[in-house]
């Protein structure tokens, strides 16, 4: 069966909230009740049917004809499923997210993937500040699941993440794995200052080093890990190129000693 | 007793009964072949038999690089035992002891499916608080820091209860030398099949048991109606012709896979004929009422 499609007529003229717009959420409901859903965010009233054409199809496949940084909380609590977008999403795409896929052909915005516990997400472009980070008082970030960007990512990726993958393939801003609690971040571009700053565990792995490294890590020298050829391969996996980082030794600093201390960056 | 024959060999109307076990397999890698079978030779060494050696062990396969799970060479073991219990603690002991103290050894899980037995879950703890754990393609590994550099473990394998156990060929010579070039060909067959180990040195038996024993300590003794130097006493199973027997005892994950790793081997061994291998080839079993697999000689040269 063919994917359901909500084509933009025009930029919208407010922010949306498409939570609502989920596999698991639109299962069953037909064009026409799609279409009478509240997306809107102010006191203006805004349905589905104002904002998209929606061709009817198989909710399990959602796929958006263009984007704007107006699109929040796409694919919120999703499931399973996949919803893909042609354009650009807007803050917290994947919050929560627990299963399924979101491919997005573009860029994404802040929080991408916040709080995720599984499932895929794909940015072919860039994607803003704290990628699978926790919002304003929540303890942990992303919890499961793989985020791969294409392009560069903001400030803070992987900020408080406990479990899961965050892949940049671009360059990335300053903190990156932030206050990490565990799980794997690779970052192969290069990216800003002070990676792992505060990490308790977890693993950054630098394809072009950083900007500038906290002194609170201890160089523990190059070795040549087994555990970095299986991390390559199940990049390789998703399609992501490597190229020769994972074939050699990487070099080991153990931190961040000013909290826990039993992170590590690898670098290649 | 009667016979068929195969290639001027005499074969044995006659069936090997077997048992269900438990068994687990799991993979080990390192920088060379040569140390990925160091340490499966180490930790399938004392693995004869359930007997005494709590489980029975052995190499199934050679993996290339290019199919291991982290692109170096790596070998595939098997383990069975007659306990899910016994498994575990096998299991831990032998890995324990013999792979991670194994130059560049990594181990991963060699079978997917069933209920998981612990690897790399109890073996962290020797990293004394420095182990890391990392969970990829929903598989968790455990790096454990060690003296060389660091031991990667998967946390847990698969296990089944749907292995066979025991087995057997029964291959008889004229001479000791022609007994043995069958058994020796017969092995170099069967280590082709995938999913079976003969347990024994080099796979073979030289000293093949019955149950039981006239001393009440024993609970398995020499099967003199197969020694040759018994053979013309009133118990014995030899033609005047037999100078030598040897034995292989085949266990594998399924018992489709005994069968044919039996079928391979005694095809391979008669092809020598009688005057270079073996005059007569027969099997062992307990007249069928102890072990739920039996294996008919007849229907495995059809």
């Amino acid at each position: 069966m063919s994917a359901l499609v909500f084509s933009l007529k025009a930029a919208p003229s407010q922010r949306l909230d498409l939570s609502k717009l989920t596999p698991g959420r639109l299962k069953d409901m037909k064009p026409a009740e799609i279409q009478r859903i509240a997306i809107g965010t102010t006191r203006q009233p805004l349905l589905v049917g104002d904002i998209f054409v929606v061709k009817g199809g198989d909710a399990a496949e959602i796929r958006f004809d263009g984007g704007s940084d107006r699109f929040d909380l796409l694919g919120h609590g999703m499931e399973s499923g996949v919803i893909r977008v042609e354009g650009d999403v807007g803050p917290k795409a994947g919050r929560r997210m627990r299963g399924g896929e979101i491919e997005i052909r573009g860029n994404a915005g802040p929080w991408l993937g916040s709080q995720m516990s599984g499932g895929r997400i794909r940015v072919s472009a860039n994607a803003g500040d704290s990628v699978g980070g926790p919002i304003s008082g929540e303890l942990a970030g992303m919890s499961g699941g793989l985020i791969l960007i294409g392009g560069k990512a903001g400030r803070r990726a992987g900020e408080r993440m406990r479990r899961g993958m965050v892949v940049v393939s671009g360059t990335s801003g300053d903190y990156a794995g932030a206050a990490m609690i565990a799980g794997t971040l690779v970052l192969l571009g290069k990216t800003g200052n002070l990676p792992g700053y505060l990490m308790r565990r977890g693993s950054i792995v630098l394809g072009r080093g950083a900007q500038s490294l906290s002194p609170s890590f201890a160089d523990c020298g190059p070795h040549e890990l087994a555990f970095a050829a299986l991390l390559g391969n199940a990049l390789a996996e998703h399609e992501v190129k490597t190229g020769k980082l994972f074939k050699g030794a990487l070099r080991r600093l153990a931190g961040d000693l000013a909290a826990l201390g039993r992170g590590e960056i690898l670098i290649g | 007793m009667p016979q068929l024959m195969l290639n001027g060999v005499r074969i044995d109307d006659t069936f090997a009964e077997a048992f269900g076990m438990v068994a687990t397999a799991i993979v080990i890698t390192a920088p060379s072949a040569r140390w990925a079978e160091q340490a499966a030779v180490t930790m399938t060494g004392f693995a004869t038999s359930v007997i005494a050696c709590g489980c029975e062990a052995g190499i199934d396969m050679i993996i290339p690089a290019t199919e291991s799970p982290d692109g170096r060479p790596g070998v595939r073991v098997l383990l069975f035992a007659i306990s899910p219990a016994e498994l575990q603690k096998q299991l831990q002991n032998r890995v324990g002891q013999c792979v991670l103290t194994c130059p560049g050894t990594a181990c991963y899980a060699g079978i997917a499916s069933g209920a998981k037995l612990k690897l790399g879950s109890t073996l962290r703890y020797f990293g004394d608080g420095w182990q890391i754990s990392k969970r990829l393609g929903g598989r968790r590994y455990w790096r454990i820091p060690v003296m060389e550099g660091e031991f990667l473990c998967e946390a847990s394998t698969g296990s089944t209860t749907e292995a066979v156990g025991g087995g057997n060929l029964l291959l008889m010579g004229q001479t000791r030398r022609a007994a043995l070039a069958a058994a020796e060909t017969a092995v170099k067959a069967m280590t082709e099949v995938n999913d079976v180990i003969l347990p024994f040195p080099g796979g073979i038996v030289r000293s093949g048991s019955k149950v039981g024993s006239r001393y009440p300590a024993l609970i398995a003794s020499t099967n003199d109606a197969f020694c040759p130097t018994l053979k013309g006493l009133q118990q014995s199973a030899l033609d005047p012709d037999i100078g030598s027997v040897f034995e292989i005892v085949i266990d594998g994950l399924t018992s489709d896979a005994v069968r044919q790793a039996m079928q391979v081997g005694l095809k391979a061994a008669a092809a020598l004929g009688p005057d270079a291998g073996p005059v007569r080839i027969s099997a062992g079993n307990y007249g069928g009422k102890l072990g739920r697999f039996h294996y008919h000689l007849k229907e495995l040269i059809e």
